[in-house]
C-alpha cells in the first residue's frame, strides 16, 4: 500500500485527498487540472460514502463542496486560473462562515483565458484572500510530486485546525509531471462533530451565515477571524533552504521556479558561484521571519516568479529594507531554464561583485 | 376548550421582520407546520437565499446554513448527497432562483437531486428596493423598469414551473399561492407533498409559491392578494405541473382495475 509508485501530478493530488479521507468533490473540466477531476470520478467513488459530482460550473462546485463541508465532509474542489475566479464568491463565504474545505489551483497564463501553459500568475489571488471582505485563506505550493501528496494531506488537517479554506496552488507542469510517490499515513481526522450541520436532532438548531448585518457584531466577527489569522501566521509558516549557508546570493522561488532554481545554483556551484535557494512552502502565511534572518548574512537576493513579480512584494515586506532585492520573471506561460536564470543572476551579481570568499 | 391554532413547534417566538402583509411569514410557518406533522425537525437542513428570506433563520427552528446569492440547490446538493436521510431544501427568491441562480437551479433539477425548492415568486426584488425580477409581469412598473416591462427592453418573465418541469430529473413540481385561504391550504398540502415525496427518495421536487410584495407592489395587502388572483396567475397559472409519483400511481391503479 505504501511502495513508491510512478504519478502524475494530478492524480497525485487525488489520491492523497482520498487517502486523507475526502468524500466529496465537486468540479468542472478546465485543462490543464482535468486529470484529477476524472482521477476523482472513477477513485472516490470506490470509497464508502465517496461523492463526485461534475458540476455545471465552478460556482456550483465550491458551493456544493461548502454544503458537503459543512455537513462534516472532508470535502474539496479544484480547477485552473479562470475557474478559480469564478469560485473566489465560495471561498470568501467559506472563510466567512468557518468552512474548511481543499481548493486546489493548477495555474495556467492569464490574465484572462489566457493559456493553458504553466504560470504562477495567481500568487497574489491565492495569498490575499482572493475573493472580497477582510479574509485569507493558507496557501500551499508544493514542488514535488511527492510534496503534492503530503501537502494534500496536511491541507485537509489544517484546513480543519483553523475552520479555513486551504489553498494548494501549482501550475500546469507539476499537474502533468509524473515522478516517484510514497503515500504517507494520514493522521486520524480531528474536528469536533459540534462544527457539524447535520440536522437538529433533539437539540438546539444552528445556524451557518456570514450576513451579519449590525455592524459592532460584524466587527467582532472580523476582530475574531484576525485572531485566528494572526495564530496561523504564528505557527505554520514553512520553508526549505537549499545549500543556502555559504551563498552570497539568495534566489527566493516556489514551485514550479524553485526547481528551475535548483538547477540553476547545481550549475553555478560548479563555476565557482555561490547561490542558494529560500523556498516559501506556505505561501500564506509567507515565512518572513524565516527570509529576514537571513538577510544576516545574505544582502542580495534574487526573486524569481513565473510572472511580472508578485511575491516579490512580501520578500520586501519581509526583508524591511535589510537587503538589496532583484527580480527576474517570465510570465504568460514561459518557464525559463536552469541556464537562463544562471545567466541572469552572473550577470546582476557576479559580474559586479564577483564570488567572494567567507573564509 | 379546544386549541385549533398554535405558532407551529418548530417555528421560533420571534417576531418577523417582514412588511405587513408579505408572504414570506405565511410560508415560513406552513414550512413549520409541515415539518411538525411529518415530524422531522431534527433532521431538516434549510438553506436560505439572499433576499429578505435571508434571515429565515431567525425564525425557522432547525438546522440552517445561508447559501451565497442563487447557490442554494448547489449547496444542497452538497448536503443531501452527504447525509441522505435528512430532509434538505432550499428556499429561494425570484431573483435568486430564476436570474443569478438560475444555473444551479436548472441543474439540480436535471440531475434529480432528492432535495425540494421552496420557490417564492413575487415579481420583484423586495430587499434591494423593488427592481425588475425575472418573474415581473408584463407592463409591470418596477424601480429599474419604471415605464413597465415590455418584450422589446426586458424579454418576458421566466416561467420557472413550466421551465423545470420539462426536465425528466424533476418529480413534482406545483405552483401555489398564499394570497387566499384556500390557497394557502394548497400550499400546504404542496410543501407536504414535495417533503413526503423527498423522505421517500423520488427526486427534485419544488413549490412555487406566488407571494404578495405590498411594499414594492406599492399596495395595501387586500389590493396585493387581489393582484396575485387577478394578474399574476395569468402569467403564473396555479396548479400541479407535474407529479410523477401521483401519475404512476394512478397507472397502476387503472392497470390493477
Amino acid at each position: 500500500m505504501n511502495d513508491k509508485q510512478l504519478m502524475a501530478g494530478n492524480h497525485v493530488i487525488g489520491e492523497a485527498a482520498i487517502r486523507a479521507g475526502c468524500r466529496f468533490y465537486a468540479g468542472y473540466p478546465i485543462t490543464p487540472q482535468n486529470e484529477l477531476c476524472e482521477y476523482m470520478s472513477e477513485h472516490i467513488r470506490e470509497v464508502k460514502g465517496g461523492v463526485f459530482i461534475q458540476s455545471e460550473s465552478e460556482i456550483a462546485a465550491v458551493n456544493m463542496v461548502a454544503g458537503a463541508a459543512a455537513s462534516g465532509a472532508r470535502a474539496m474542489t479544484s480547477s485552473s486560473s479562470p475557474g478559480i475566479s469564478l469560485k473566489q464568491e465560495g471561498i470568501s463565504s467559506m472563510a466567512a462562515s468557518e468552512i474548511p474545505a481543499l481548493v486546489v489551483n493548477i495555474m495556467r497564463g492569464g490574465p484572462g483565458l489566457g493559456n493553458i501553459r504553466p504560470t504562477q500568475g495567481d500568487y497574489f489571488q491565492a495569498t490575499r484572500g482572493g475573493g472580497h471582505g477582510d479574509y485569507r485563506t493558507i496557501v500551499l505550493a508544493p514542488t514535488t510530486c511527492q510534496e503534492m501528496a503530503d501537502l494534500t494531506m496536511d491541507a485537509f488537517d489544517l484546513a480543519d485546525r483553523y475552520r479555513n479554506p486551504v489553498v494548494l496552488l501549482a501550475d500546469g507542469m507539476m499537474g502533468q509531471m509524473m515522478e516517484p510517490v510514497v503515500f504517507k499515513e494520514p493522521k486520524p481526522r480531528n474536528y469536533s462533530e459540534a462544527y457539524m450541520m447535520r440536522g437538529a436532532g433533539s437539540g438546539k438548531s444552528q445556524i451557518i451565515r456570514g450576513l451579519i448585518l449590525d455592524q459592532l457584531e460584524l466587527e467582532e466577527h472580523n476582530w475574531k477571524l484576525a485572531r485566528k489569522y494572526n495564530i496561523i501566521r504564528q505557527n505554520e509558516t514553512r520553508c526549505e533552504l537549499f545549500q543556502i549557508d555559504d551563498a552570497q546570493v539568495g534566489i527566493v522561488a516556489y514551485g514550479t521556479a524553485a526547481r528551475v532554481a535548483k538547477g540553476a545554483i547545481k550549475r553555478m556551484k560548479g563555476a565557482g558561484m555561490n547561490v542558494g535557494l529560500f523556498r516559501p512552502i506556505t505561501l500564506w502565511p509567507f515565512p518572513e521571519r524565516e527570509l529576514r534572518k537571513l538577510s544576516e548574512k545574505i544582502k542580495y537576493f534574487l526573486v524569481f516568479e513565473m510572472n511580472l513579480g508578485q511575491m516579490i512584494d512580501d520578500v520586501r515586506l519581509a526583508l524591511q529594507g535589510f537587503a538589496e532585492i532583484g527580480f527576474f520573471g517570465r510570465p504568460g506561460g514561459v518557464v525559463p531554464t536552469p541556464v537562463e536564470l544562471a545567466n541572469i543572476i552572473d550577470q546582476r551579481y557576479f559580474k559586479k561583485n564577483g564570488p567572494i570568499s567567507r573564509g | 376548550m379546544k386549541k385549533i391554532f398554535s405558532r407551529p413547534k418548530s417555528l421560533k417566538d420571534a417576531p418577523f421582520h417582514y412588511c405587513p402583509g408579505c408572504g414570506h411569514s405565511i410560508a415560513h410557518r406552513l414550512i413549520c407546520e409541515v415539518i411538525d406533522e411529518l415530524d422531522i425537525r431534527g433532521i431538516a437542513i434549510g438553506v436560505p437565499p439572499a433576499g429578505c428570506a435571508v434571515l429565515a433563520y431567525n425564525y425557522l427552528d432547525i438546522d440552517m446554513i445561508e447559501s451565497p446569492h442563487g447557490r442554494g440547490p448547489a449547496m444542497a446538493t452538497g448536503i443531501k448527497r452527504m447525509l441522505p436521510d435528512r430532509v434538505v431544501f432550499s428556499y429561494q427568491g425570484d431573483g435568486d432562483l430564476a436570474a443569478i441562480g438560475i444555473a444551479e437551479s436548472f441543474h439540480a433539477a436535471n440531475r434529480g437531486e432528492n432535495i425540494t425548492v421552496i420557490f417564492i415568486n413575487n415579481a420583484v426584488y423586495g430587499m434591494t428596493g423593488g427592481q425588475l425580477a425575472p418573474t415581473t409581469t408584463m407592463g409591470q412598473r418596477t424601480t429599474t423598469s419604471p415605464l413597465g416591462r415590455t418584450r422589446e427592453l426586458e424579454g418576458y418573465p421566466v416561467q420557472v414551473c413550466e421551465l423545470l418541469s420539462g426536465l425528466r430529473g424533476t418529480t413534482y413540481i406545483e405552483r401555489c399561492a398564499v394570497n387566499t385561504p384556500a390557497n394557502i391550504m394548497k400550499t400546504r398540502r404542496a410543501i407536504k407533498k414535495a417533503f413526503e415525496y423527498q423522505m421517500d427518495n423520488k427526486g427534485f421536487t419544488l413549490v412555487e409559491i406566488l407571494s404578495p410584495c405590498p411594499t414594492n407592489w406599492k399596495m395595501s395587502s387586500v389590493e396585493a392578494c387581489k393582484w396575485i388572483s387577478d394578474v399574476m396567475t395569468k402569467e403564473f397559472p396555479l396548479g400541479v405541473m407535474k407529479d410523477i409519483p401521483s401519475a404512476q400511481e394512478k397507472k397502476a391503479v387503472a392497470a390493477h382495475d
